[in-house]
């Protein structure tokens, strides 16, 4: 909220123009500023109101409608969501989704802050920083190509050097149990390097003379990592961790190239469900009524993470 | 720094990164290596860190320049992709999605920035809320509305949805602007210039670092789009790279896939980001770190 006390003070008192007697007039040049500023933001300002507000207020209507998208939508009340209370399969995706965003994010968080750290205490070396990012470049789908043969149960290069340290080979995609754990690996390495460029920027934004002091006072790397990064981390890492949840929360792209959803719904997310019931079988009332649950926990998160980061503020403060 | 000595913590912290640098990379070397491999010698050799059998064949297969027979002898599922059309689709969605949003919200933050006008701050604070809001629910009714407007299988309705409005780049822009001295604009009104010519003349060159960040990231989210094309395209006269090399992931034969197909395929979808990571590498890695600090 900050944000908006920035700008320049604000012009509350110029429609009234050169008469008002107020300090500093209005400048001449800002008082035919109206007709073109709407001007200015009106694509925008469409773009906003058509395919942002309209689209959100319709799928709220859309969750509490029978929808089957040929015929127009039918009212009926609350029934989507007390079908969606006793559907298993919604229950299994949430769950699915929930473990993925744990597994996922809990991972590329830690990753991210290890490897930001230790670059920040290595090397400023841009080469470096480019190879990591190198996935951030490539889109769900080419990542999910690559992995899928990688891990390729009989052909994959994984498998090969699991049998050579003598293990036996894993069915990374195609088990119930290592589904998930397999997408969420694969989420790790796009995510890990683009997250950890952030962090590293705002390590970046640590005065050196703090790790001087901390030296002085005979603190090793270890100590300084706990007792100072993490603690001056913090507001960054807040905001990283939740747009990293928020993303993983909505993973499609993943799942829809390496396992569609199986085997046996192991890692049917709840994006991969909404899709399939919206595409597959054109219950559009019932996709909706997902995504509006789902847009009910991105809610609290976000709400969530406003209280995280205005904690840390008092707490510097 | 460059006096303390190697101490057996920051051997292990260069390990460690020796590690991720090698897992992030190693991925793009099997591409290739795959991708110039014959996939019948590949059911072989499957672990040969080299091209087993090099061929450019798999290239030649997913740029439809491979003819049926060609194709099965070196392991192909004879089904020849044309991937050379959907290039120029990915070409055209990104482009002009990236332009789009690009030059709205450079006039919006303009406004935002520089006029004063009545209803200023609550337009904005309305935009700052599209910050906070997932756009999640917007989905499934705006395929509705593309199809009820008829733009199913168009470049418009691929493009209108995410080309006309971004409030993450208004705001940056507008921050931006706010920063910047607004003394030679106000010389340049008192000459009597226009408000255009000054945004187009001395506003936008000064503003021509973050215009460039948020051309390259939009240009990289749009080309890797997948799901919003999946929703609105159905024909593969408008389909960009994403979609082709995912149908043609998925309907590559359980028993057999044409893995060194798949794998020039991802390589064809991957090169344009690769070549645009290798003339802006600096400028990405800096403006990640600069977009996650605001």
């Amino acid at each position: 909220m900050t944000l908006l006390n920035t700008g320049p003070a604000p012009a509350r008192d110029l429609p009234t123009g050169p008469a008002a007697p107020r300090r500093r007039p209005a400048s001449p040049s800002h008082r035919g500023d109206g007709p073109l500023a709407w001007l200015l933001i009106a694509p925008a300002l469409i773009g906003f109101l058509v395919f942002a507000v309209y689209p959100t207020l319709r799928g709220v209507y859309l969750s509490f409608t029978e929808f089957r998208v040929l015929t127009p939508p039918k009212w009926i009340g609350i029934a989507n969501f007390q079908e969606l209370a006793g559907d298993p399969v919604f229950w299994n995706s949430l769950r699915v989704t929930v473990y993925f965003v744990v597994v996922a994010v809990g991972l590329t968080v830690i990753a991210a802050v290890t490897t930001a750290a230790v670059l920040h205490r290595l090397t400023s070396s841009t080469v470096i920083r480019g190879l990591i990012i190198l996935p951030f470049l490539i889109s769900g789908v080419v990542a999910a190509t690559v992995w899928s043969w990688m891990l390729d149960p009989q052909l994959g290069i994984v498998n090969a050097a699991v049998h050579a340290f003598g293990g036996d080979g894993v069915q990374f995609l195609t088990s119930r149990e290592w589904a998930i754990p397999s997408i969420a690996f694969i989420h790790v390495w796009k995510n890990l390097g683009y997250t950890a460029i952030i962090l590293f920027a705002g390590l970046q934004t640590i005065p050196p003379q703090v790790y001087e002091a901390g030296r002085i006072d005979g603190a090793g790397e270890t100590r300084m990592f706990f007792s100072l990064t993490l603690p001056l981390l913090r507001p960054i890492l807040a905001l990283v961790l939740v747009l990293n949840v928020i993303g993983a929360f909505q993973v499609f792209d993943l799942v829809s190239v390496t396992t569609k959803g199986g085997p046996a719904n192991a890692s049917n997310v709840l994006q991969m469900y909404i899709y399939s019931k919206a595409f597959g079988q054109f219950d559009f009332g019932y996709a909706s009524a997902m995504s509006l649950a789902l847009f009910a926990i991105l809610i609290a998160i976000t709400f969530l993470q406003m209280r995280l980061l205005r904690a840390n503020e008092s707490e510097q403060a | 720094m460059r006096t303390r000595r190697l101490s057996p913590g920051r051997v292990l912290a260069w390990i460690y990164l020796a590690v991720i640098v090698l897992v992030t990379v190693f991925p793009f070397y099997w591409i290739l290596r795959t991708a110039l491999s014959d996939n019948y010698a590949l059911l072989g050799n499957p672990s040969s860190l080299l091209p087993v059998d090099f061929t450019w064949g798999p290239f030649k297969r997913v740029l439809g320049l491979a003819t049926a027979e060609e194709s099965l002898a070196e392991g192909g599922s004879g089904a020849t992709l044309d991937l050379g059309r959907y290039l120029v689709n990915s070409i055209v969605y990104a482009t002009a999605s990236t332009f789009l949003v690009v030059l709205f919200s450079l006039l919006a933050a303009y406004a935002f920035a520089r006029l004063h006008w009545r209803g200023r701050d609550f337009v904005f604070g309305l935009f700052l809320a599209a910050l906070m809001v997932p756009g999640i629910l917007t989905l499934l009714p705006n395929f509705v509305l593309v199809r009820d407007l008829g733009l199913l299988n168009t470049f418009a309705g691929m493009i209108l949805p995410y080309g006309l409005f971004s409030a993450f780049n208004i705001f940056f822009l507008r921050q931006f602007m706010l920063g910047l001295s607004a003394e030679t604009e106000e010389a340049a009104l008192i000459d009597g210039a226009g408000r255009m010519r000054i945004l187009f003349g001395i506003t936008v060159p000064m503003t021509s670092g973050p215009i460039t960040t948020l051309s390259i990231l939009g240009f990289i989210g749009m080309w890797n789009d997948y799901f919003w094309p999946l929703l609105v395209t159905t024909d593969e006269s408008v389909q960009p790279l994403t979609l082709a090399l995912a149908v043609f992931k998925q309907s590559s034969p359980q028993s057999q896939p044409d893995w060194a197909g798949l794998m020039a395929a991802t390589l064809v979808a991957a090169l344009p980001m690769l070549l645009l990571f290798m003339v802006f590498g600096r400028r990405i890695v800096n403006s990640i770190g600069f977009t996650g600090l605001k």
